[in-house]
């Protein structure tokens, strides 16, 4: 095995060259994001907004803002891997004989890769995460998550795994692997250059932050819920939290041993998963797997919760058969983990291997059903308000049903050893992703963004996203279908055969129409906070909702709860209302809480630095610090005071203030 | 309400505060552990080094049952291990890692024996110190 | 649990149209402390990534790509010697928690101190048969099996280093804290922590050393 050469001790195998100076769509990239970040950068040191950002977002440990923070992260994600997608459809729809479209090989593979990478790891989870991170202590009657300076570790390191895989667009090359970087591929001596480093450190220093959220979330869910909170009466949304975070600390483990197996072949010369000396490049795919299947749960479970609160809500009736949801959730958490191999049928580990594996997977989708039937039975005879989240969540119902449908079809060995890497199966997985996570997002954000932000957003520009989205999904993909039906193969950046052109430019159609909707979306942003003061949520309870996280102001105190409710039956929040519940208006008292630090973000940041290290080969860079982040690991572990009181006259003032603002808007 | 002086409430905060009163151990229970572990550590040695079993199969499945119950006695006596700890949370969580690593040791090992049996089927016994043609 | 404290009529909290004997908050509400179930929960996940090591070994532990194999290369003695000063440091630990029970300081830093050489020990001699190994051409490179190997018994001793790099840190601490509730939970962190690397141990040593040895 021959090892690059190490030129530098200090700069490793980076260069000059590592800039790309002849790809253009780089070089224009790249203006624009150095044009667009010097106008942040000039906007915040003009507003003086630096102090403000560094005390009250980067060293916050309050789970509010770390939440709307992944929310933030991912929704920028989302722009960048919706431009991979844009450039693939384009590539696809011109790519035929002669004309070889506008992206070489070498430069397309690494579009669908980072496409696949930032998209999952980078846009849903984080959005996801954010999700579960900003509601369920709100959800649950409590002040934070069990470990708040934990909380800021892990978006820091989320955000630090991000930033490795942008910069691989300006310093070096991005993985042409595929999402999961299959060896031997993406060993050593088919992938010597960074890309599949970078690919390997981005998603070790990321997987680290969701780990710990995980553990962070389930800690907090079983032990901080309010007095009364049994588990059969916490929201389902809660419910399906903790089953995810199970999921995450079940699974992610997983992924880091195997990238850690990867990155010691890559850098050490061992024989995990080489063609030689006894190694196994199927092994690797076993264990990816492994995790890769409950990760997909991990996407989806937290946005069924989502759609069971919306769903309750906006038909104004209890969500029905509440004990069904938890056990199917909870059924489906176990299942998820006896699935895995459906992802390689094709890879030979015979009949009564597959058989196995194929009929649970067939049982998997079953649990899904009865959340299907349930969410349906909950608006039969509901006086359902079509407002935007309950409009995704229709289109969520139609759509998932189709690709979970699809799923199952992939689930019968023969069948998926006609459909295996067709386009048939990323039609597959894009339906279920798209119309189930994706959708169950926006209807979150729709839904929840009144509480965050203390304005609802803006209608017009949502339903005009809202349809974009729904017929662009549907005239993008469909045709995607079509084409795996026909043969054709998964992740080809040119093709011979002109029959299947004009699906391919119908596919562009619909990512056009996709992009119409995600700028509507990015225009109902602006157009909300421009409009306000006419979308103002005065009361805290914009939908008459039926959990906790509704009978705070929108948006809430830093305490979240003055006094700590108590809890008596489900939908906490409208048995209050139905027992005409009214707020305290004294007697408040010093509240406990976490302070701000900014340990969390200089040990994610030096995690960062040791990954670019490591990917370029600066071993004193790497050791440096390695070492600095040990060290300030530990001191942050000689800080005994890290909380507060809030003084009990400030909760008394904030208290006054909203018992003003609610009897002014009675 | 008075003002509330801060830290003093949450002195208690500890052992014998709200939390759950864990089972903390004694020196019975140590050195009850530590003697059952060594001699769930010396049968294994001595089957092994004497070769005292016939068949290695027999030997292995001896050994990984002993190393189990070593396991057990680790769980109930150093790490206090019951169905008290942490309100019962504590022993869910290690039934459903063990059932995760279970399937996942199971699972990659009946996986993996049909891969290979399939897709490499070529490949003599390995035997140490014997040369292999690998293309 | 909190106390649920009840209001009388007039008191806000409720109207009187409503259940006169139920509130609807509590006025001061600590939560349990959540810092031992979260550490064993990242225990769980820690089990976990060595679940993936011994899958691989298992996998790939017979792959000797004509190198040497485990009967060749494992000393069992030491093996054995090694096993006993983890063994022995386990108790150790645990004689050091029931001295800080009984509020002992010196005692418990002594116990500590006590573990953290057998732990020392321990390491010390696992990288010697670790250099031995690489100096006679049984590197983790060498095939598949010593690639496994390698990685299976390196992660935990890597996992030893860090708690003897916190075990120091936590005596730091205790001499300068003393036996406070928190550091009371950061002493039962690194309990299970330590007892934990004892049972991966277990593990390693029945299904890599004693069943690697077998033919």
């Amino acid at each position: 095995m021959t090892m690059p050469e190490h030129t530098d001790l200090i700069f490793g195998r980076l260069t000059w060259e590592a800039i790309p100076y002849h790809e253009p769509i780089l070089l224009a990239t790249f203006a624009a994001v150095a044009l667009g970040g010097l106008a942040v950068l000039f906007l915040l040191t003009r507003y003086r907004l630096w102090g403000p950002l560094w005390r009250d977002w980067i060293t916050s440990i309050d789970h509010k803002k770390i939440g709307i923070m992944y929310i933030v992260l991912g929704l920028v994600m989302l722009l960048r891997g919706f431009a991979d997608a844009v450039m693939m459809r384009a590539q696809q729809m011109l790519s035929f004989g002669d004309q070889t479209g506008f992206l070489p090989p070498h430069h397309y593979d690494q579009v669908f890769t980072a496409h696949g990478v930032i998209m999952i790891f980078f846009v849903a989870m984080p959005l996801v995460t954010g999700f579960m991170n900003y509601v369920v202590p709100l959800q649950i009657g409590a002040r934070d998550v069990a470990f708040p300076f934990l909380n800021n570790f892990s978006f820091w390191m989320t955000t630090f795994g991000a930033m490795l895989t942008m910069a691989s667009l300006f310093v070096g090359e991005f993985a042409r692997t595929g999402w999961l970087a299959y060896p031997p591929l993406s060993g050593i001596l088919s992938s010597p250059d960074v890309g599949v480093d970078y690919y390997i450190w981005s998603l070790q220093v990321a997987g680290v932050g969701t780990l710990l959220s995980g553990i962070n979330l389930i800690a907090t869910i079983v032990k901080m819920r309010a007095p009364g909170m049994t588990m059969m009466k916490m929201p389902v949304f809660t419910w399906t939290s903790l089953c995810t975070n199970v999921l995450i600390v079940a699974a992610f483990p997983v992924l880091t041993a195997v990238l850690a197996m990867l990155s010691m072949d890559r850098m050490v010369g061992t024989n995990f998963f080489t063609n030689d000396l006894g190694g196994n490049p199927m092994m690797y795919v076993n264990l990816i797997w492994i995790w890769g299947h409950p990760e997909v749960y991990i996407l989806v479970l937290p946005v069924f919760g989502i759609f069971s609160e919306v769903v309750s809500t906006f038909s104004g009736k209890r969500l029905f058969g509440y004990t069904s949801m938890v056990y199917a959730t909870v059924v489906i958490t176990i299942l998820s983990y006896l699935v895995w191999l459906h992802h390689f049928f094709t890879m030979g580990s015979g009949a009564s291997v597959n058989s196995f594996f194929g009929i649970t997977t067939m049982i998997i989708s079953i649990p899904t059903g009865a959340k299907i039937f349930n969410w349906l039975f909950t608006m039969y005879r509901g006086r359902i308000r079509f407002e935007l989240p309950m409009m995704w969540t229709v289109a969520f119902m139609v759509t998932f049903v189709i690709g979970g449908m699809t799923g199952v079809m992939l689930a019968v060995p023969p069948a998926d050893f006609v459909l295996h890497n067709s386009l048939f199966l990323i039609a597959h997985f894009h339906n279920v992703i798209i119309g189930g996570v994706l959708f169950g997002l926006f209807a979150g954000i729709n839904y929840w963004f009144p509480k965050a932000f203390g304005f609802k957003l803006d209608p017009f520009w949502g339903k005009l996203s809202f349809w974009f989205w729904v017929v662009g999904f549907y005239v993008a993909f469909m045709p995607v279908y079509l084409l795996g039906l026909m043969g054709v193969t998964r992740r080809m950046s040119h093709f011979e055969d002109p029959s299947l052109q004009i699906w391919f430019q119908i596919a562009a159609v619909g990512v056009a129409l996709i992009a119409v909707g995600i700028a509507c979306m990015l225009v109902q942003f602006l157009v909300s906070f421009l409009r306000r003061d006419q979308l103002r949520d005065f009361t805290g309870d914009p939908w008459n909702g039926r959990t906790l996280e509704w009978s705070t102001s929108s948006p809430p105190p830093d305490y979240n709860f003055a006094f700590t409710p108590v809890v008596y039956d489900n939908d906490t929040w409208a048995d209050m209302k139905k027992r005409n519940y009214s707020r305290p208006l004294q007697g408040f008292v010093d509240i406990h809480m976490p302070k701000n630090t900014a340990a969390g973000f200089i040990i994610a940041a030096l995690a960062g630095l040791l990954g670019f290290a490591l990917i370029w080969h600066m071993w004193l860079v790497a050791g440096a610090s390695f070492a600095a982040m040990m060290a300030a690991i530990i001191i942050h572990t000689f800080n005994y005071k890290r909380d507060y009181y809030v003084p009990a006259e400030q909760v008394i003032r904030t208290e006054n203030a909203r018992t003003r603002m609610l009897e002014s808007h009675v | 309400m008075s003002a509330h002086q801060p830290g003093v409430a949450h002195a208690d905060h500890g052992h014998h505060g709200h939390d759950d009163h864990a089972n903390h151990g004694s020196l019975k229970s140590y050195t009850m552990g530590f003697v059952l572990s060594v001699i769930l550590t010396a049968i294994p040695f001595w089957l092994v080094m004497n070769k005292v079993i016939d068949k290695p199969a027999t030997t292995a499945f001896v050994i990984l049952g002993l190393a189990a119950v070593q396991i057990v006695v680790h769980m109930i006596y150093f790490l206090h291990m019951d169905t008290r700890a942490e309100g019962g949370w504590s022993l869910l969580a290690l039934v459903f890692t063990l059932v995760v690593v279970v399937i996942l040791l199971s699972g990659s090992i009946w996986v993996m024996y049909h891969m290979n049996n399939n897709m490499m089927p070529a490949m003599p016994p390995d035997m140490p110190h014997q040369m292999h043609n690998m293309r | 649990m909190s106390d649920i404290s009840t209001h009388t009529a007039g008191v806000a909290g409720f109207s009187p149209g409503a259940d006169s004997s139920a509130s609807f908050y509590v006025t001061e509400h600590h939560p349990e402390n959540g810092t031992l179930l979260g550490f064993w929960i990242y225990l769980m996940s820690d089990c976990l990534v060595f679940a993936c090591l011994f899958a691989a070994y298992a996998v790939l532990g017979r792959s000797y790509a004509g190198g040497p194999s485990g009967a060749e290369l494992f000393e069992l003695p030491v093996v054995a010697v090694n096993t006993g000063l983890l063994l022995l440091s386990s108790i150790t630990y645990g004689f050091a928690m029931l001295e800080s029970q009984r509020k002992r300081l010196r005692a418990t830093l002594l116990w500590l101190a006590v573990t953290g050489l057998f732990g020392a020990g321990f390491i010390t001699l696992e990288l010697t048969e670790f250099a031995s190994l690489i100096h006679e051409g049984a590197g983790p490179q060498r095939s598949a099996f010593l690639t496994s190997f390698f990685s299976l018994v390196g992660t935990h001793g890597l996992h030893v280093t860090f708690g003897i790099v916190w075990l120091v840190t936590l005596m730091f601490q205790l001499g300068r804290h003393g036996l406070t509730p928190e550091n009371g939970r950061r002493l039962m962190c690194l309990s299970m922590f330590w007892h934990f690397l004892d049972v991966v141990w277990i593990g390693v040593f029945t299904f890599v050393y004693l069943m690697g040895v077998l033919p």
